[in-house]
């Protein structure tokens, strides 16, 4: 009687997905760009949709934040659905409906920052034809209304590698990646190979995360990776990286004369290093790897709102236009370092060394 | 005796929801923030067209499968926090049999859904066995079964599904669940046909615990152990049976997200979120199937519609999420509700 009732019960899910299937196909939709209602004025606006990061996280998100905003400042517009705004996403979930919210809104312009978006901007940019979207960090190829915005992080990260490799003093620097993706990789190999190729002896350890916004495991793994002998520190983390910091800052309190260093990521993250130990102003920041997210964002604003949209093309940003480069704080580096850091870049310019987009072994 | 009591039942719920809202407007108004438009925007953004009422809908679906796996379990006395683990697998489940499969529709559908409900039931059966035979608490034992169901389905996800990418392809379009009649009603949100089946699900625990057999040993149980023991109904086999159940409820809320909503399954760098919510989903519904599908809608709503407050109305991300879990709290808190209740009657009646 009972495992007739369970069996009962069982089929009908299965009548039930049978009868489903059958209504799959519908007819085909073509209201595209449905509710362009919105800020009617004539002012050109911009919109972005963050990842799970936010705008706050320290890191890319608030980098192409700071770059909308200098766009607004340049342009005479507020923050709101008639200037510019950001829509933060709380989950996975939220992409697609964060992106139709910023149609809805009327932007002219919408940012999908990161490559979580990837998916949903595909699909958003194809049903709202109407509508001009452009992703950072990924590609999004065949839609004449999605222009993608790249960056060569391997050659900012190879700059910082060979920071890494001249100032380390146990030969053994670390990694940490935020998920382990191609894009990260990119990190990860030009960190790899601009160590090695000033210090063949030192030790890279790579690491990764799981995650852009886990504080607290950067924080776990940073203290693994400093105890097991390790100086230096890349993060590539997002706000999985602010954790390293802590870690960093707690045990230069613990002892001021520990030799240990952070590298930041996307921002000049000077500001995250500083510290007050043994009654001391220090900074645990050696260095930044800088990428340009907000250039990068205000450039592709400003040439759609000239009407020079860049639809359906790759802008890759590398050390030539300033898109990577090494943070403006250098107060921690050597003079060795500083014109290693020159030498370099001038031989990835002139195609001299190409840097790798893997790390080794991949 | 019986109908004041219904009404109560009825009232606590309401009620919560009611002083959450109030005590969130006074947030705002204390922040310096207006909560008419604060509303106005949360409900723009959850019913404001047919584009937002979609994605609510679709926010709504796992929801009740969620809540509808908790419920089922409260009512055999067990509470099943494993719900996100078994969400999770499921998911995985029904991506990779969506993926690894090339049938027809009608066959390949309802294959990839079942997937995803043996895998929850099988995660189900692990804290239902271990509590049956060896008394080991199952809030434990589901907490702990949560990391692991992470952790798993991300390994497979890179490692075994894919080749070191972090997300799989998309399901074959034979075993989407996605509704391109759906989308054009709703202005292309990412509404499917999920919240058919969600419903169907919900009419299907009301049935099986109010109207069978087995639903009536699985009350018995819930209401007291030795009783049922006594009247000669296997204890232990109804916890395991309840935990079955309810995980392949969770599991099938997992197919919704894979077959649905993302078409595809990702590495998770936490949990999705939807499991917990489910706890409070089903709480808010009295453990009830028409309660549970009511208490989702209102979920899905302040999920979806919260996204739209601080673009429409400036109210910040951070109060609307302490507004949401105010309402969550004063649900938790029905207790004082009913006791309120109860202080208001006496004093009529006097």
């Amino acid at each position: 009687m009972k495992k007739r009732n369970f069996g009962f019960a069982m089929s009908m899910v299965l009548a039930a997905g049978t009868i489903l299937g059958a209504c799959g196909g519908g007819e085909e939709a073509d209201n595209n760009g449905g509710g362009n209602g919105g800020g009617e004025s004539d002012k050109f606006t911009v919109g972005m949709v963050t990842d799970v990061g936010g705008v706050d996280d320290k890191s890319f998100n608030q980098s192409a934040w700071e770059g909308l905003q200098a766009f607004g400042k340049e342009n005479d517009l507020e923050k709101g659905t008639d200037g510019f705004d950001y829509i933060q996403s709380k989950s996975d979930a939220d992409y697609k409906t964060n992106l139709n919210t910023a149609v809805r809104n009327g932007f002219d312009l919408t940012y999908g920052i990161g490559y979580k978006l990837k998916p949903a901007i595909e699909e958003v940019a194809k049903q709202r034809k109407n509508s001009q979207f452009a992703i950072v960090d990924d590609v999004v190829e065949g839609l004449d209304n999605v222009t993608s915005i790249t960056f060569k992080e391997n050659e900012g990260s190879f700059l910082v590698g060979v920071v890494a490799g001249l100032q380390t003093k146990t030969d053994k620097v670390g990694f940490i990646g935020g998920v382990e993706s191609e894009l990260i990789d990119k990190f990860a190999g030009g960190f790899e190979a601009g160590v090695k190729a000033v210090n063949p002896d030192a030790d890279v350890v790579i690491e990764y995360a799981g995650a852009f916004d886990k504080a607290d495991k950067g924080q776990q793994m940073a203290s693994a990776m400093y105890s097991s002998g390790a100086d230096i520190i890349y993060h590539a983390a997002g706000g999985t990286g602010n954790g390293v910091f802590t870690e960093a800052k707690s045990l230069k309190q613990k002892d001021p004369s520990k030799e240990i260093w952070v590298i930041g990521v996307d921002r000049d993250q000077a500001e995250e290093g500083k510290v007050t130990a043994g009654g001391k102003e220090m900074n645990v920041t050696l260095t930044s790897m800088v990428k340009r997210v907000d250039l990068a964002v205000q450039d592709v604003a400003t040439k759609a709102q000239n009407g020079e949209f860049p639809g359906g093309e790759v802008i890759e940003y590398g050390l030539e236009a300033n898109g990577v480069s090494i943070a403006p704080t250098q107060d921690n580096l050597t003079e060795e370092s500083k014109a290693a850091v020159q030498e370099w870049t001038d031989k990835i310019k002139n195609g001299e060394v190409k840097v790798p987009t893997k790390p080794s072994g991949k | 005796m019986s109908v004041s009591k219904n009404w109560t039942v009825l009232a606590v719920p309401v009620i919560s929801v009611l002083f959450g809202l109030l005590a969130g407007a006074i947030i705002m108004l204390v922040s310096g923030n207006d909560p008419a438009a604060g509303y106005a925007a949360l409900w723009n953004g959850a019913f404001g067209d047919s584009f937002y009422t979609g994605e609510t809908l679709r926010q709504m679906t796992p929801y009740v499968f969620a809540g509808l796996a908790v419920a089922f379990a409260f009512r055999t006395g067990l509470f099943n926090i494993g719900v996100e683990g078994q969400l999770l697998v499921g998911w995985l489940a029904s991506v990779w049999v969506g993926l690894a499969f090339e049938l027809p529709k009608f066959i390949h559908l309802p294959l990839a859904i079942l997937a995803g409900a043996a895998a929850g039931a099988a995660w189900g059966f692990i804290p239902g066995f271990l509590k049956a035979r060896l008394r080991v608490h199952e809030v434990i034992v589901t907490i702990m079964m949560n990391y692991t169901a992470l952790h798993v389905t991300n390994y497979f996800i890179r490692d075994v599904i894919s080749d070191g990418a972090d997300a799989t392809d998309p399901v074959h379009e034979t075993a989407s669940l996605q509704s391109e009649f759906l989308q054009s009603i709703t202005d292309f949100s990412s509404l499917h046909n999920g919240i058919y089946l969600a419903v169907v699900a919900a009419i299907l625990m009301w049935f099986m615990l109010e109207k069978t057999t087995l639903g009536y040993e699985l009350r018995a149980v819930g209401y007291n152990q030795h009783a049922s023991e006594y009247a000669g109904m296997s204890v232990n086999r109804n916890i395991i049976l309840s935990m079955v159940i309810s995980g392949a409820f969770a599991g099938i809320g997992g197919s919704m997200q894979g077959l649905g909503t993302f078409g595809n399954m990702f590495i998770n760098s936490g949990f999705s979120g939807i499991g917990f919510d489910g706890i409070a989903v089903a709480l808010l519904g009295g453990n009830t199937a028409i309660g549970v599908v009511l208490a989702a809608l209102l979920f899905g709503a302040l999920k979806v519609g919260s996204l739209n407050m601080p673009i429409e109305s400036g109210v910040p991300n951070e109060l609307v999420e302490i507004v949401i879990a105010l309402i969550i709290f004063f649900v938790a808190s029905s207790y004082m509700i009913t006791w309120l209740l109860g202080r208001f009657k006496k004093k009529e009646a006097k």
